[in-house]
């Protein structure tokens, strides 16, 4: 029977650590309170011991990788007498000591945290299957989940509705994280995956994300916005329209919205640099549009000039460009201000990840019926959450929040566009 | 006997008793409006009788397959009259035992008429009895549980006229065997009939105006379905809608157009199953100011209302028009009356069954609209007759299919075909209201032997790794 050595968690807020050094190698004979690793945290350089008996049969994480999580398997070791090697106890009473004193050789490798428990109560935790795979898929402690099914269970629309704090990558495969250099430092068996080259459109995307959600202090502000009426204007304007032979989507009244609330709050529609901000002329929107293989912003200029047919055009011509691989850098570059909308997935509400040089990007959500109370009855109305990520440097809490007001004046009121 | 209540519901369905009894469990004083009778048209003109004529049915199938079974069976026949008699008695005795549970629950019945007082700050009912006496009802809550009848198309003629042209209700209990049948529309309803008249002999044929029968179940079994009623001698025409119908003293004769050509059909009988019509009328909604989509009263899904103390359940409050969403929505609405957490219906939680020959059962997305919502999905099938159970049983025919989240395993739909899926469908959808992925499904044990094997296996098989297939 191998018995797992795991990453141990050596201070209570520790979620992952640098394995510096090994101290045994493959057929080492261990016995208990031999050191078997050096670990190094961001606070620390700790060893850790051995607690059963037997010989290092593989060792999983390299000399000097980055970022290992806690709990994961660093190596096995086989029990000495094959067979009846002592089984480890897997109850977390080990975990209380570790979790409770920080010292400088922990005395015992942790085993994984049974799901079912939680570390703070020690009572059961009641979650269905697929909320703990969200969770650990989205690396979010579901004991920090309030649970809405019967008994306080927490079910998958809680963790839906937890992601966007939870620091959920607005874009979809975006990692969050800088990929670990090598594959050979994870603890993939090499067959039971496949390897996807990384493209250029992927390194562009994977960096440029990463330092806007390490470098920008971003902040999300998020409202729902009642869009019956505008749904109301969409249909009397596509009555025009359609003579015209064209079609003005929600999406396309949305960019129209936002380039006029960037005109009512141009401290938003602005850029920081280390000599100044930048406070842009007109409202250049650039759309998020999914592509094969990743996504790309083309840019919508001056769009607070345009009417909501040439807006449309214009990103239906754009989109198909995109789609075709065949944008030139003028159509994608330069945008003042981004939007991104996964509306049409069903998305409720996210917070995306600004798209630098620009101060703000504006999340859409699905719009959909839902009960709301208006003049203290609950009604239903079609309503969509939008979330707008704001760059702290350049855009304080209040200039946001004057835009999101400005926004949320042209969704409700869509005449007040036309004046 | 006061006239004022807690609650008062109108209309005596699998809604409208359910919640009530509800109510009653929960301290509330309630009343239940009922015009015509308790249990309303599930258990007097639709899901009860129709499933006692197609036991019938099954039976004399059953009874000409004897040999196939090493049996064997002269003059088999059947009588009509007491097909129908037997239906009925079933449907009577459920309905005594509605009206039973609603006593014993202390639920008032009132054998009326509901209509609802304008102006008033609480809802008032007025309940309007039979002998033409009205009385005035008050109660903080009110739900509307009227429920739904056939929708005709008085343009095309198709209009029922009690002899020739059906619909469910006369279908249910006809005084001749029809020889030629024409059934238009082929959800449930039209399928179920075309199953029941064919099983004893009539020549069918089914007219649907969307390219495909039963439009709303996942397009391979649909696909299937069509395949095993050809079999049976089915006449299905799809893509086809009825211009017109002309009667003669005994006979219909259809017009029927499908890709520009326009033919003929002619039948002794024609039922209509072309879909619902809520029912809002003379209950006054428009001056109470109750907001209604296409005569839908428009709800939160827990029955909730424009109108303060007003709530909607069933098939009066939409789609989908099934007895247990009517009776599961009965419950929330007075749940979140009394202050419970209560919970709006997911659609994509909700069974749906069609007890043909053979039947169709389904849960949650088909594989088209998974796709089209943007999910990455695994998709698992295994055939009948790849179970023992199902060869012992002399049905061989038959799919099950489930349709998996890639990513996160969640159990997004379970499409079924064959014999008793309509039992087996729940066990998908307590897999589903559990939130259970499919790791879960596969490490549950399934007894053998049994046609329930196969749902073990279509998850097997979505993730490569079926056993007998």
């Amino acid at each position: 029977m191998p018995i797992d050595i795991i990453m141990p968690a050596l201070s209570p807020t520790m979620e992952e650590g640098v394995l510096a050094k090994w101290h045994v190698k493959i057929g080492d004979k261990l016995k208990s309170g031999d050191i078997i690793a050096e670990i190094e945290t961001d606070k620390a350089t700790m060893e850790i011991e051995a607690v059963d008996e037997g010989v290092v049969s593989e060792i999983l994480v390299a000399e000097d990788t980055q970022g290992v999580k806690i709990n994961t398997v660093i190596a096995r070791i086989i029990g000495d007498d094959e067979g009846t090697a002592p089984p480890k106890a897997a109850a977390p009473k080990i975990e209380q000591p570790v979790v409770a004193t920080p010292p400088a050789a922990p005395a015992a490798v942790p085993p994984p945290i049974p799901a079912a428990i939680s570390a703070k109560t020690g009572e059961r935790l009641l979650a269905s299957p697929l909320a703990r795979r969200l969770a650990a898929q989205s690396n979010i402690d579901i004991a920090t989940i309030k649970g809405s099914g019967p008994n306080g269970r927490i079910i998958k629309i809680d963790l839906m509705n937890a992601k966007p704090s939870a620091a959920a990558a607005a874009t979809p495969a975006t990692p969050a994280t800088p990929p670990p250099a090598t594959i050979a430092g994870l603890p993939y068996e090499a067959g039971r995956y496949d390897i996807q080259k990384l493209d250029g459109m992927r390194r562009t995307i994977a960096r440029r994300l990463t330092e806007s959600a390490r470098d920008v202090p971003h902040f999300p502000l998020q409202v729902d916005i009642e869009i019956d009426k505008l749904l109301e204007a969409r249909k009397g304007i596509n009555i025009q329209a359609e003579a015209l032979g064209g079609k003005v989507s929600v999406n396309d009244l949305i960019i129209k919205a936002t380039a006029l609330a960037c005109k009512a709050v141009p401290a938003a529609n602005a850029t920081f640099t280390d000599e100044g901000i930048l406070l842009h002329h007109h409202a250049d929107i650039a759309v998020a549009v999914a592509i094969d293989g990743g996504l790309i912003t083309p840019v919508i200029r001056n769009a607070e000039t345009k009417g909501l047919l040439q807006i449309s055009n214009e990103i239906k011509a754009l989109a198909a460009k995109a789609k075709a691989k065949k944008l030139m850098p003028e159509e994608y570059s330069g945008g003042t201000f981004s939007v991104s909308n996964l509306g049409m997935f069903g998305i409720k509400s996210f917070s995306s990840i600004i798209n630098q040089p620009q101060g703000c990007i504006l999340s859409v959500g699905a719009g959909e019926p839902r009960p709301i109370v208006k003049n203290g009855q609950v009604v239903v109305a079609n309503v969509m959450t939008v979330t707008l990520t704001c760059d702290h440097r350049v855009v304080d809490g209040s200039i946001g929040a004057a835009w999101v007001v400005a926004f949320k004046g042209f969704i409700e009121e869509p005449m007040s566009m036309m004046l | 006997m006061s006239n004022s209540f807690d609650l008062i519901v109108i209309g005596g369905g699998p809604g409208g008793y359910v919640a009530a009894i509800r109510a009653a469990q929960l301290g509330m004083k309630t009343a239940v409006v009922e015009r015509e009778h308790l249990g309303g048209i599930c258990l007097n003109w639709g899901c009860i009788p129709t499933k006692a004529l197609l036991a019938s049915a099954d039976v004399f199938e059953k009874m000409q397959h004897a040999e196939d079974y090493g049996l064997s069976s002269q003059n088999v026949g059947f009588d009509l009259e007491k097909i129908v008699a037997r239906s009925r008695a079933i449907s009577k005795q459920l309905a005594g035992g509605v009206a039973y549970l609603l006593k014993k629950n202390r639920v008032t019945v009132f054998d009326a008429e509901a209509s609802l007082k304008k102006g008033a700050a609480a809802p008032i009912v007025i309940a309007k009895s039979k002998d033409g006496k009205t009385q005035e009802l008050t109660a903080a809550n009110v739900i509307i549980a009227t429920g739904a009848r056939a929708r005709t198309i008085p343009a095309a003629g198709l209009v029922p006229d009690g002899k020739m042209v059906w619909t469910y209700k006369e279908a249910m209990v006809p005084t001749e065997f029809p020889k030629r049948l024409l059934v238009i529309g082929s959800g449930a309803i039209g399928i179920e009939f075309a199953s029941f008249y064919r099983s004893l002999g009539a020549e069918v044929t089914v007219v649907e105006a969307l390219d495909r029968i039963m439009p709303v179940e996942d397009a391979e079994i649909s696909e299937l379905a069509a395949k095993a009623f050809k079999k049976r001698g089915f006449n299905i025409l799809t893509s086809a809608s009825v211009k017109s119908l002309s009667k003669n003293a005994n006979e219909v004769t259809a017009t029927v157009e499908s890709g520009g050509k326009s033919t003929q059909i002619i039948a002794d009988r024609v039922i209509l199953a072309i879909g619902i019509v809520p029912n809002t009328e003379s209950l006054g909604l428009e001056e109470l100011g109750v907001k209604t989509d296409r005569g839908h009263i428009v709800t939160d899904g827990m029955g909730t209302t424009n109108v303060k103390g007003l709530h909607a359940i069933g098939d009066v409050a939409g789609a989908p028009w099934l007895a247990h969403k009517a009776s599961h929505e009965g419950i929330a609405c007075v749940e979140k009356i009394k202050g419970l957490n209560a919970h709006p219906i997911n659609p994509l939680k909700v069974p749906g069954c069609t007890y043909a020959h053979p039947q169709v059962a389904s849960v949650g997305l088909t594989e088209a609209n998974a796709k089209a919502r943007g999910f990455e999905i695994k998709v698992g099938k295994f055939p009948f007759h790849g179970n023992g159970k199902a060869i012992a049983l002399g049905e061989p025919d038959g799919l099950i299919k489930t349709i998996f989240d890639a990513k996160t395993g969640e159990l997004l739909g379970a499409h079924m075909i064959g014999a008793e899926v309509t039992e087996m469908v729940q066990g998908y959808v307590v897999a589903m209201g559990l939130e259970t992925t499919e790791h879960e499904l596969m490490e549950t044990i399934f007894a053998h032997p049994t046609l329930s094997e196969m749902m073990h296996e279509s998850v097997l098989a979505a993730y490569g790794r079926a056993i007998h297939i």
